[in-house]
């Protein structure tokens, strides 16, 4: 006899209660953890650099740093002087609450204020895979395109901060702001946008208070 | 592509389920994919025969249900679905919109045999 059930369940609920248990931690322990993601190249790691070195001076800071293969990412963290874990997804696109978890499990996590997680480079899997981290960033640059919310709205729809990197390359580049800033506000009404230059350091103050606002929060 | 772990999850969901009510075969599961969700069927069903070899879901057929992306206007408060023309209100061409729905993906019901 066959029987129909409704069943009604998120097909990615096992890592979203994971995402939970991740969250409970970091709340115990007092942190703040914010989810960086973006395409290869958009400058993550450059980003992180800045933001340790403006921060170190009054926090304590942790990177966990996702990538398929390499520890380039967790050694450029560790120089900039936080603490550094890396997490080899050996080949998968993006990071999953597991895999932090398991992060977290090898940390000492005593007196951390925030935690920075580096998501694999990849504007598509990794919007769908809750962290537990409490806001989600995504960091666009000017070389890839004025066309990318249309193109990944996925992205762009869960994310609470936009970084909009390499502003110093906007008068090389074709890049039309105002298209760009249109994509953004249709998948994401209000989002909290910081246009700035990792490079020349212009615009980084305010990213630099964001930060700073939440893990004071 | 993270098709293999969401089908691992698929599968993990249908078996539990079906144990629950005591089925002895899994015939047919019916999923739902919002537009956004950048979910590819085929590699689900690549990935679903291999992951379900040797279960009780061995042989199950895969259906999916699209759901589509709706947009609102928050101008003149017409909703639509996301069409060939991007994501301009298609009444009063405004760009004011706002996303309601697109990014689901969940199963629905499974059938089973006892």
């Amino acid at each position: 006899m066959t029987r129909n059930i409704l069943v009604v369940e998120k097909i990615l609920s096992a890592n979203d209660r994971l995402a939970a248990e991740n969250r409970a931690i970091f709340d115990v322990a007092g942190i703040k953890a914010f989810n960086l993601m973006a395409s290869p190249g958009a400058g993550k790691t450059s980003l992180i650099e800045q933001t340790i070195k403006r921060l170190l001076p009054v926090m304590k800071l942790a990177v966990i740093d996702g990538d398929i293969a390499t520890n380039i990412d967790a050694d450029r963290a560790a120089a900039a002087g936080a603490i550094a874990v890396q997490i080899n997804t050996g080949g998968e696109c993006h990071l999953d609450a597991i895999m932090i978890n398991s992060a977290l499990k090898q940390m000492n996590l005593h007196g951390i204020e925030v935690v920075i997680v580096e998501n694999v480079g990849n504007l598509v899997c990794p919007a769908s895979f809750q962290l537990g981290t409490h806001k989600s960033v995504l960091i666009a640059s000017i070389p890839e395109g004025d066309d990318k919310p249309y193109k990944y709205p996925g992205m762009y729809r869960g994310v609470d901060a936009l970084v909009i990197n390499k502003i110093d390359l906007l008068p090389y580049v074709p890049f039309n702001m105002e298209y760009f800033r249109k994509g953004v506000e249709i998948l994401n009404l209000g989002l909290a946008t910081f246009p700035l230059s990792c490079k020349t350091g212009e615009g980084l103050d305010s990213w630099i208070q964001w930060i700073n606002s939440i893990a004071k929060a | 592509m993270h098709e293999l772990s969401v089908t691992e999850s698929i599968l993990e969901i249908s078996l539990r389920h079906a144990n629950k009510a005591n089925a002895k075969r899994v015939t047919n599961l019916y999923l739902v994919i919002g537009q956004l969700a950048s979910i590819v069927d085929d590699s689900v069903q690549f990935y679903w025969d291999i992951v379900s070899k040797g279960t009780i879901a061995d042989g199950a057929t895969l259906h999916f249900r699209r759901l589509p992306a709706k947009l609102a206007c928050l101008d003149c408060k017409h909703q639509y679905s996301l069409g060939d023309n991007g994501f301009s209100c298609p009444e009063c061409k405004s760009d004011h919109v706002k996303v309601i729905a697109g990014d689901e993906f969940f199963m629905e019901a499974i059938d089973v045999e006892n």
